[in-house]
């Protein structure tokens, strides 16, 4: 309230100089030097006011974030009358009343208790993924029409130590929490850790939702040998850390335990039949910028757990991935490249021998301009059970971008199955985001 | 017999430490230099201005770069791992890339909301903030107002002496360096500030046309009209008939400047340029855009030089 206060006698000690100006200007010309010291108190005021102004864009953001629940249960209503008699011993919901002194620079949003209830919120975001597949797949039947996903995203920042990340994805099968954690960020010694249920550090394509792949679909090592389209994602802590390294390279290290469970019903990865079956994955990368414009990203990947044959049977993981990107800075928003490439080794055991298969993808995109992007992908992949049989696939993919919060694209796939079975399919997908998603990881 | 050499040896250590601690701390305090990263080039002149040798500063973006649009390359990561200070635009300008960021940085000085995280947006006046209900319709527009802030004189001083103060509450020995920084910045800018005013006041009321709205600060500073843009909005490319409509409008207002950023295409600019007789001129929103443009001061002097010419030349 004293805000409100200060800034009234403020805008009419300003306004009372101009009166004073117009007149004085009236008077004579001899006046100058007179007239340059008043032009400059009015500088000086003006430059109280807009310090006031940013003062109270602060202690509305802040006074929002600490308000308690009563200030967000007052209605609307009360507020405006509050704003056309302003009385002094006015409540906390007197921030409508702060901002109409401010005058123009009031953000209004609709809704009970105005922006106040709302800065409450979390970041709220939903995207949603339609698919549509033509062509004939008797191996991994895909649905004619399918609104494949809907992700909300809830994010914000929970109190200085830590922020909350929860990723809810709505599919066809029901609803599934993709990602759940808290992340603290002001531990000691630089170390970042993350609490929850999370997508595992394993590799490039296993951290990626579904919204932000460069195709359609997952690359069938993917499918085969990491668990499907969930990957290893799982209920855990994880423990990360930039370590010293020389000529400027960013290295990183990553530490994480997992309860165990993860993949999903057509491809299996990790099974926790005891309590003691938990699983762990390790991945270290690293990063260097060649030029302003051109970088390259390298990463070491380790998974280890069992398998759902049982508590003596494990699981085990070898990836490398490597990333070469390039972006003039100059005409940044209009041509890019990324090539990327992921090579996972699988050690599984089994009755009667255990299975030793490869896989790898590797792909390229283009950004034409500042709304094109073509690209293309080769695959190749053992399967874990059945290390001998291989299938391999390619695509073709075409990405039109109407803003940044949709897109529309186009995937053309041809897969040979180790089953000697090819396949021609035609995939569409048309994804749109509301709300404000926050960034994505590098 | 025993104690006593306990305790001696206690009193050795003591000293040891003791001496070892005072040799160093001045030491320590020669060498320390705030590390203060900005996200952009405009906040990096800015704290360097008032800074002086007293600090290291380092931006983010780039001075030619879009900073909509900057990649949140993990080398940026070891920058600000480092770093004492943090200062940053806000108002969303950089919601695409640097939240990360701050949050994989393992910095607990420089998270929001910390002692050494500054949103420099606080000490300027900012226009264009949306009234009623905000949609993307309008495109990609910022909910709190107009984030290109930067590009007027009087929001550069105000920037300044925030920053300045914000140094001296980092650094409190060195508070009367940077106050004594900030006045004579302040002396300087003023100085400059006449002669731009001065440059500028024939062309007071022209109209231009801008690329994306990063421009009202200064056509509001020197008294421009800036009468539509090459974006039918903000974020969204050009479209034909935005284009049409455009040289329409132009043209019945007499419209003979087009300003774009150095970070767009000039395709568009230039088939408007053709159609209206107007000239397409690519002016520098930051520090840093072109060579030779690496302070605060010189960003004014080259775009106003640019101004001038184009507004001669289009009489």
């Amino acid at each position: 309230m004293r805000v409100l206060g200060l800034l009234g006698r403020a805008v009419l000690v300003v306004a009372l100089p101009c009166h004073a100006l117009q007149s004085d200007s009236g008077q004579a010309a001899s006046a100058q030097s007179d007239n340059s010291a008043l032009t400059q108190k009015i500088r000086d005021l003006e430059d109280r006011v807009i310090a006031m102004e940013g003062q109270i864009r602060q202690l509305k953001t802040e006074q929002a974030s600490r308000a308690q629940p009563a200030t967000t249960a007052v209605p609307n209503a009360e507020s405006s009358a509050q704003e056309a008699s302003p009385t002094p011993q006015s409540q906390p919901p007197a921030v409508g009343a702060v901002t109409s002194g401010a005058g123009t620079q009031t953000v209004v949003l609709g809704g009970a208790g105005g922006s106040a209830a709302k800065a409450l919120n979390p970041d709220i975001s939903a995207i949603g993924d339609f698919i549509s597949v033509a062509g004939h797949n008797p191996v991994q039947p895909s649905p004619t029409l399918e609104m494949h996903e809907a992700e909300l995203g809830f994010q914000a920042i929970i109190d200085p130590y830590a922020r909350g990340d929860f990723f809810l994805s709505f599919g066809e099968q029901g609803v599934n929490l993709e990602e759940g954690y808290v992340t603290f960020t002001a531990l000691p010694a630089g170390v970042v850790a993350k609490v929850g249920k999370m997508r595992a550090a394993f590799g490039k394509v296993n951290t990626l939702h579904n919204h932000v792949l460069p195709w359609v679909d997952r690359p069938l090592v993917t499918n085969n040998l990491v668990g499907g389209e969930d990957g290893i994602d799982d209920a855990g802590v994880s423990i990360e850390r930039i370590l010293p390294a020389p000529m400027g390279i960013f290295l990183e290290a990553t530490g994480q335990l997992f309860r165990g469970d993860s993949g999903s019903q057509q491809s299996p990865l990790f099974h926790a039949s005891r309590k003691n079956d938990v699983s762990a994955v390790a991945h270290l990368r690293s990063y260097k910028d060649i030029t302003e414009s051109t970088n390259i990203d390298l990463g070491l990947s380790y998974a280890r757990g069992h398998n759902d044959l049982g508590s003596n049977f494990l699981t085990q993981l070898y990836g490398v991935d490597a990333t070469v990107r390039w972006k003039p800075l100059r005409r940044s928003i209009y041509h890019s490249f990324v090539g990327r490439g992921e090579f996972i080794w699988s050690q599984r055991q089994q009755l009667p021998s255990e299975q030793r298969a490869f896989g790898f993808y590797t792909s390229g995109d283009y950004q034409l301009g500042r709304r094109w992007f073509v690209g293309g992908r080769f695959d190749r992949a053992g399967r874990s059970e059945f290390a001998d049989l291989t299938d391999t696939g390619a695509s073709a993919v075409l990405t039109y971008w109407p803003s940044e919060f949709s897109q529309v694209r186009g995937q053309y796939r041809f897969t040979h199955y180790a089953s000697n079975i090819d396949t021609n399919e035609l995939l569409l997908q048309v994804m749109f985001s509301l709300g404000a998603h926050g960034a994505h990881p590098f | 017999m025993r104690r006593r050499g306990r305790s001696f040896r206690f009193t050795v250590a003591a000293e040891w430490a003791l001496l070892f601690w005072m040799l160093a701390l001045p030491i320590w305090a020669q060498a320390k230099k705030l590390n203060v990263v900005t996200s952009t080039t405009d906040m990096a002149a800015l704290t360097q201005e008032v800074g002086g040798e007293k600090v290291s500063v380092e931006s983010i973006a780039k001075g030619y770069q879009d900073p909509h649009f900057v990649e949140a390359k993990p080398s940026f990561l070891l920058k600000l791992r480092q770093a004492d200070l943090l200062v940053v635009v806000g108002l969303q300008l950089e919601i695409g890339w640097l939240p990360p960021l701050i949050t994989q940085s393992g910095n607990p000085r420089i998270q929001v909301g910390a002692p050494g995280y500054l949103d420099a947006s606080q000490f300027a006046e900012i226009l264009e903030i949306p009234q009623g209900t905000v949609t993307r319709a309008e495109g990609d527009v910022h909910p709190l107002g107009n984030p290109h802030y930067w590009l007027d004189p009087d929001n550069g001083r105000r920037i300044a002496r925030g920053i300045a103060n914000k140094l001296s509450e980092a650094d409190p020995g060195d508070d009367v360096y940077f106050q004594q920084r900030f006045q004579d910045f302040d002396k300087r800018l003023t100085g400059a500030e006449q002669k731009w005013d001065a440059e500028m006041k024939p062309y007071h009321g022209r109209k231009v046309v801008t690329y994306h709205r990063s421009f009202p600060n200064f056509a509001k500073h020197f008294g421009l009209n800036v009468i539509g843009y090459v974006e039918p909005r903000p974020g969204i490319p050009p479209t034909p008939t935005h284009t049409l409509e455009l040289i329409q409008l132009m043209r019945r207002e007499d419209c003979k400047v087009i300003l774009v950023e150095p970070y767009f295409d000039l395709k568009t600019p230039q088939s408007i340029g053709r159609g209206t007789g107007a000239q397409v001129v690519v002016y520098l929103p930051s520090v840093g855009g072109e060579k030779g443009v690496d302070d605060y001061f010189k960003l004014f002097d080259y775009d106003i030089g640019l101004l001038m010419k184009a507004f001669t030349a289009t009489q």
